[in-house]
């Protein structure tokens, strides 16, 4: 006899839920059919409780407790140390003046603020030019899309060694590069002749911007394909009669953009910056594992100050942890509600 | 300004190319380069031998220098292009460098040992992918030290398959019960769930990690799967799913005697299919690729996962170049078939829940 593969998986469908199907059963014998909605909402509630409100709450309590102890009651309370070391700097604009830190901290707030402030708008720019492109009658749209949108599937570990394979030192980007300038220099005259190319450490340089120019570039690079498809299908979304009544009226193109497309794109166009900026602002694996927040501290981001503190080293700070993350939920929370505030009065119009 | 934007949103004219299409041609080609060159240059020297890793070999494809058993039996001995005086080339076995010249052989003719200056010879190159890159770390003969590949693999196909399961089942069932039943406290405790978006993990790393150690969980995979499988955003599309099935269906079957869990098994579930089938390709896209909260949990190199042992190995000093790369290539060889598969559903999902 020969066992087809799909009614093997519809027995094993059915016998699995029939085998939960007596307890259950005798569960609503017990408590009436319409208070079996508790039941089924009881593992998900039990999961949220457990993994994400009651961390909440204790996170604040931790915030207040100093030691190196996993263990609550182990934890001595110290009021407010824990905020006043990580506060307590003659400058907060030179991070070298606070402590150690307060130091790790605010140059992970810096580096954060940097990189989410550069990051977010190029990454809008190129993402709604794409989903303009892609919009357009062009060939072979779906293949565009999966191009793009592929490195979005890509692990950041993944994406990590990718260009770290490529930024080496001796790497391709390099050779690339040199071998570009010699051959401009062989085909060109005496006088628009460029010096020979020395080879940059682009991730290593400490004394140039480079390190922190490919962190923005490998991020954007990875997660540019994702607000691309939210854009693009904000844009099909716009009915097409308005562009042919324009058209009908002899609007130009770029007023077409300005009156038709962009308003209408407003709403996908925040939530792709709502969306973008809490991801920036909590910036890590990729950065991590390409840098390692190196050279020196140049891209050390935030969440890498509150992970290190507290998982890294012989001294586990939780308390300074803990802090930090108090610290950036309201930095997060301010963001949260400037960006509302904006939304509402845009709406208002 | 005005031009870029004309040619931003100019739709296709009839006949010829206007200039804006081939602008939108151009812009696609370079992103394109920039998109696909880096993973395929992954690809490409991932079968690279370990030599030309090191020396950094641009060419694209693998080439391998040729070698010969030593007739007397020491190293293998490097082939070599020697071009003689007249112009004409023969191939070369090299024995031993002397001042600037060579001792080599032609080949065949071990005995007749002559000199040639260094600069006649050129390397006897052949295309040679070096599938062994792959083969050694997985099938184990001469497995790296530091390098677990079955187990990391195993240990990461475990954690997306039963988080992928559990995710399904506990949010099916949060979803069945927010749009199905009407009871007191249904409304706070959906607009709660969705709440907990608004929590970023990052923030609560400490005190996660404390419940988690106090559970015991630290070092096992269920820490790693059990605080992921309750997504708001989970629960959010299925219930909005669901709320489309209609009632009657639901209420015949309570006339026939079915069970409140028979119903959810047996016809929500069923229906609800191209809701889960997105929720599961996310959910395996998520937990396979996951690196911060098993990075936190998991500090044993038995229980890593992929992502986790990558980043380690990466992070050592290390000539294993050739395997990282390989490794690598395994590593995003799951999703990259899920892509290929699914491509509509997930970029039809994504683009219409929003969610990544």
């Amino acid at each position: 006899m020969q066992v087809r593969p799909q009614a093997a998986f519809e027995w094993l469908w059915k016998s699995a839920g029939d085998v939960l199907d007596g307890p259950m059963r005798a569960i609503q014998s017990h408590i009436g059919a319409h208070r079996m909605a508790y039941v089924f909402l009881l593992p998900n509630l039990l999961v949220f409780g457990l993994f994400s409100f009651w961390p909440m709450l204790l996170n604040f309590y931790i915030a207040f407790t100093g030691g190196q102890s996993v263990i609550l009651a182990d934890r001595p309370l110290v009021g407010l140390d824990n905020f006043r070391e990580l506060l307590a700097c003659p400058s907060y604009l030179d991070p070298r003046t606070c402590g150690v830190a307060g130091y790790s901290f605010w140059t992970g707030l810096w580096n954060t603020l940097f990189f989410a402030l550069v990051q977010v708008p190029l990454m809008i720019v190129v993402a709604l030019a794409t989903a303009l492109i892609l919009n357009r009658d062009i060939r072979a749209r779906g293949f565009w899309r999966a191009v793009y949108f592929y490195p979005v599937m890509l692990s950041p570990v993944v994406v990590a060694v990718i260009w770290d394979w490529i930024l080496k030192r001796r790497g391709i980007l390099n050779a690339t590069l040199e071998k570009a300038v010699e051959t401009w220099n062989a085909i060109t005259p005496t006088f628009l002749m460029m010096a020979d190319y020395r080879a940059i450490n682009w991730l290593i340089d400490a004394r140039s911007g480079w390190p922190m120019f490919w962190v923005i570039f490998v991020y954007t690079w990875a997660h540019l394909g994702f607000y691309m498809l939210i854009l693009l299908a904000g844009l099909q979304a716009i009915p097409r009669d308005l562009y042919e009544a324009a058209q009908m009226d002899g609007t130009s193109k770029s007023r077409q953009f300005w009156r038709i497309t962009l308003p209408l794109l407003m709403p996908t166009m925040i939530v792709v910056l709502v969306l973008s900026l809490i991801r920036a602002f909590q910036v890590f694996d990729e950065v991590y594992v390409l840098t390692g927040g190196g050279p020196g501290q140049a891209t050390k981001m935030m969440i890498q100050h509150i992970y290190e503190s507290a998982f890294i080293g012989d001294a586990k700070r939780y308390g300074i942890a803990a802090a930090s993350s108090v610290l950036v939920a309201l930095l997060l929370m301010v963001l949260t509600f400037l960006q509302l505030a904006v939304t509402r009065k845009k709406a208002g119009n | 300004m005005g031009d870029v934007i004309r040619f931003l949103t100019r739709t296709r004219g009839r006949g010829r190319l206007h200039w804006s299409d081939w602008l939108t041609y151009a812009y696609l080609i370079l992103s394109l380069l920039v998109v696909v060159l880096p993973i395929m240059w992954m690809f490409l020297s991932s079968v690279k031998s370990p030599a030309a890793l090191v020396e950094n070999d641009p060419r694209i494809l693998p080439y391998t220098q040729l070698s010969v058993p030593s007739p007397t039996g020491g190293r293998d001995q490097n082939v070599f292009v020697h071009t003689r005086a007249d112009g004409t080339t023969v191939d070369v076995a090299f024995v031993n460098p002397r001042g600037i010249n060579a001792r080599v052989y032609e080949l065949g003719k071990p005995d007749t040992v002559f000199e040639v200056p260094r600069t006649s010879l050129a390397r006897k190159e052949v295309v040679d992918p070096r599938w062994e890159n792959y083969t050694e770390p997985t099938l184990g003969s001469t497995q790296s030290r530091t390098f677990n590949f079955l187990r990391y693999f195993w240990n990461s196909t475990f954690v997306t398959v039963m988080a992928t399961l559990l995710t399904l089942i506990v949010n099916a069932m949060a979803g069945f019960a927010l749009s199905k039943y009407k009871f007191r406290g249904r409304d706070a405790m959906a607009l709660t769930i969705v709440a907990t978006l608004l929590i970023p993990p990052t923030v609560i790393l400490v005190p996660l990690f404390m419940t988690v150690s106090s559970l015991g969980m630290l070092n096992s995979l269920w820490g790693v799967i059990i605080p992921t499988i309750a997504t708001p955003t989970g629960v959010f599309l299925l219930r909005q799913y669901m709320l489309t099935i209609p009632d009657e269906l639901l209420e015949a079957a309570r006339m026939d005697a079915a069970s409140e869990w028979k119903i959810f098994w047996r016809i929500i579930l069923p229906l609800a299919l191209p809701a889960l089938s997105v929720l599961a390709i996310l959910s395996v896209m998520w937990r396979w690729n996951d690196f911060m909260w098993p990075l936190i949990v998991l500090t044993q190199s038995e229980v890593f996962t992929l992502q986790l042992g990558l980043s380690t190995f990466k992070g050592e000093l290390n000539d294993n170049m050739h395997y990282l790369l390989a490794m690598t290539v395994l590593t995003l060889l799951p999703v990259t078939l899920v892509f290929v598969f699914l491509q509509k559903h997930i970029t039809s999902g994504i683009a219409n829940t929003g969610l990544k």
